[in-house]
């Protein structure tokens, strides 16, 4: 599926600095029900959002309005667990675009490229500065440039770049998706398959 | 000539056309889907006004959210009968194979896959669950993709994938008594890290690891995925070959035998190279336990939960966070715990053998009053079987409730949730905050622990109980 482009983000950020945030906790199994991608931002960080009458828990950072913007940081080994899309599809249609963390799951990574969600790893110290600033300074914005494959905390002008292969930054700065690029190799694939018979 | 691992063999040969500086074309032999992660995959394709271009390579079957009492009647949960309905109708429109519920061969996809011998060495194999790991046992390359994926496949039969860098754990030693397989990835999985193998695709070799059966391979399989692995895989041998032989979907007759001459060559060449090695030795394995709320906070049973000696900042705010929700203390003995439910079954440990543990364990007791004992068969062969064997009859009278088969508890998108502050003691693979129902407390363990847990009503070390 299309996404909308991805080139410059500038934003403020919301602080996540628990560890191993597994994708049970991004999005409980109960809410992968649905046969359409609709209102997964909804149940985003369900069980730690709400409480079980679904009233809002004050101390949970999405509850927090001091706390808002487009990208979402967290601590080290960020969505591990089950291979379930919908955790991004949840980060993505709450709003955010960019989840910054010193360590991703594998298939999170993936399934994050795969539906405009950009992955920025970190190093450790870097996620410190971040988490840091914006704990003094909600305020604070951090700017995501793709092209230049570098993340910065706008105050301070600190600053590090981060990797990602050529072929999914040109997909993720152009909205394109695997299949597109898939779908023009079919001659090939065809003759593979038989081969492989 | 270049030293491969069996990895590699397996990698490079299904790989269609490699991107510069980008990911693999890679070829799927097999697909696998069920009702949660395909709807939308389906709807997609259909916006793209396109079909499954090979339909036959995808086999299909729910389990993820049926219930499982009653499987022959309507589902009564309206959105989970929407997703099994919807599985039914995309399967028809395509042509794919639906193993559905009732029929002789429905059960969890990671299941029914191996015992109809769908499963084969040297094959790749992706569903949108993680878990597919499982597959790995027979010297598959198998892992989880997301529904992005599942689409391109779909389309394409391929999938846009980067190879994974190469770990060996290879395990030596004879495993002790009322030690499994499961204590083995635990252990393992403890030592590593829940993290520890991200980035990795997983070879476990050794004589320990040669010496286990399909179904103990398959859980050590299963689990890869809980140490961030991408996927593990295990050479095919003759214990491979004994257990495929006849099999509805294996080959038959030549075909057979050419089969097997290929599958012999799967195998890591000497002085091959990996970019990890681990080595650990069976004789230091004992019966593990999870108490935390990742797979690896894991212990023996005769254990102590860590102390929070040594870790500071975020790292000991999530480790007290996770206990808190356990409500363990740090430093404190998981033996003798109270446990209010214990689990049998999933893609991790509801295989036959895992029923006849549990049943061996059990017969001529009776489980504890606080208990209430759970178990639900991998598949309706499983079922099938553990009736024939009397097997049921064991451990309905030790006061186990068997269920229909299905995920059931292992992710509580049915109504087999433990309730909110209950201890369950589960031979699944996920113990995360609410993995079994909200406020659900897991810990992780073998079916022969489970079993003496259930006898006793508290954690306790199933070489005790015998
Ligand atoms: S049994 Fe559990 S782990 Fe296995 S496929 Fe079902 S939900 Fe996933």
């Amino acid at each position: 599926m299309a996404y909308d482009k991805f080139n410059v983000l500038t934003s403020t950020v919301v602080p996540l600095p628990t560890e191993n945030v597994d994708t049970d906790q991004i999005i409980p199994a109960r809410f992968l029900k649905a046969t359409e991608r609709e209102g997964f931002g909804d149940n985003l960080f369900r069980d730690w959002r709400y409480d079980v009458e679904g009233n809002p828990k004050k101390d949970f950072v999405l509850n927090d309005p001091t706390y808002s913007g487009k990208i979402l940081i967290a601590g080290r080994n960020f969505g591990s667990g089950s291979s379930r899309e919908h955790a991004v599809w949840a980060i993505y249609d709450y709003g955010f675009r960019c989840v910054v963390s010193s360590f991703f799951a594998d298939i999170f990574k993936n399934n994050c490229l795969n539906i405009g969600v950009l992955p920025v790893t970190v190093t450790p110290e870097f996620a410190e500065v971040i988490f840091s600033a914006v704990e003094a300074d909600p305020s604070a914005e951090v700017e995501v440039d793709i092209d230049k494959q570098t993340i910065t905390l706008l105050s301070t002008g600190q600053s590090e770049s981060f990797d990602i292969n050529a072929y999914k930054k040109e997909n993720m700065k152009n909205g394109f998706d695997d299949i597109d690029y898939l779908l023009n190799l079919k001659e090939e694939i065809v003759a593979f398959e038989k081969e492989r018979r | 000539m270049e030293k491969k691992t069996l990895f590699d063999k397996v990698w490079d040969a299904h790989v269609v056309k490699s991107v510069q500086d980008g990911p693999d074309v890679f070829f799927i032999d097999k697909h696998f889907i069920h009702e949660v992660t395909s709807p939308v995959a389906f709807l997609n394709l259909e916006k793209r006004g396109i079909d499954v271009m090979f339909p036959e390579r995808t086999v299909a079957t729910p389990d993820h959210n049926v219930p499982t009492i009653d499987q022959d009647k309507t589902i009564k949960d309206k959105l989970s009968r929407m997703q099994v309905e919807k599985l039914r109708e995309n399967c028809k429109k395509h042509g794919i194979d639906l193993h559905d519920l009732g029929s002789a061969h429905h059960g969890i996809v990671h299941v029914i896959g191996p015992e109809l011998g769908i499963t084969q060495p040297g094959m790749t194999i992706v569903c949108g669950d993680s878990h597919t790991s499982t597959h790995g046992a027979f010297g598959a390359i198998a892992f989880g993709i997301g529904t992005s994926e599942v689409e391109m496949v779909f389309a394409t039969q391929c999938i846009m994938q980067s190879k994974a860098k190469k770990m060996r754990i290879t395990v030596d030693g004879t495993l002790g008594k009322g030690v499994t397989s499961k204590d083995i990835i635990l252990y393992i999985i403890s030592k590593i890290s829940a993290a520890g193998a991200t980035g990795y695709f997983v070879e476990y070799a050794g004589s320990a690891i040669q010496s286990l059966s399909m179904e103990a391979r398959m859980t050590i399989c299963n689990m890869s995925i809980e140490m961030g692995a991408r996927g593990g895989l295990i050479a095919p041998d003759e214990t491979t070959f004994n257990y495929l032989k006849g099999k509805q979907y294996a080959p038959k007759g030549e075909a057979w035998d050419k089969a097997v001459a290929d599958w012999k060559q799967l195998k890591t060449d000497e002085g091959a190279t990996f970019d990890k090695e681990y080595n650990f030795d069976a004789e230091d394995i004992e019966p593990m336990i999870t108490y935390g709320t990742n797979p690896g906070m894991g212990i023996k049973v005769i254990g102590n939960i860590p102390s929070t000696e040594g870790m500071e900042g975020s790292n000991k705010k999530t480790y007290l966070k996770s206990l808190d929700y356990m409500g363990f203390a740090p430093g404190e003995a998981i033996k003798g715990k109270k446990v209010d439910f214990v689990f049998v079954g999933s893609c991790t440990n509801g295989r036959i053998e895992d029923i006849r543990a549990v049943a061996g364990f059990v017969k001529g007791k009776k489980k504890a009053d606080n208990i209430t004992a759970w178990i639900v068969p991998g598949s309706r062969e499983v079922e099938k079987l553990a009736h024939e064997e009397g097997l049921v009859k064991i451990l309905e009278e030790a006061g186990f409730e068997l269920r229909q088969p299905g995920c059931s508890a292992c992710l509580a998108m049915n109504d087999d949730k433990i309730p909110a502050g209950k201890y369950a003691v589960s031979t699944s693979n996920r113990n995360f905050e609410g993995r079994q129902g909200p406020g659900a407390r897991t810990m992780l363990a073998s079916p022969l622990t489970v079993a003496a847990v259930a006898v006793t009503g508290e954690i306790c070390d199933p070489r005790e109980v015998f």
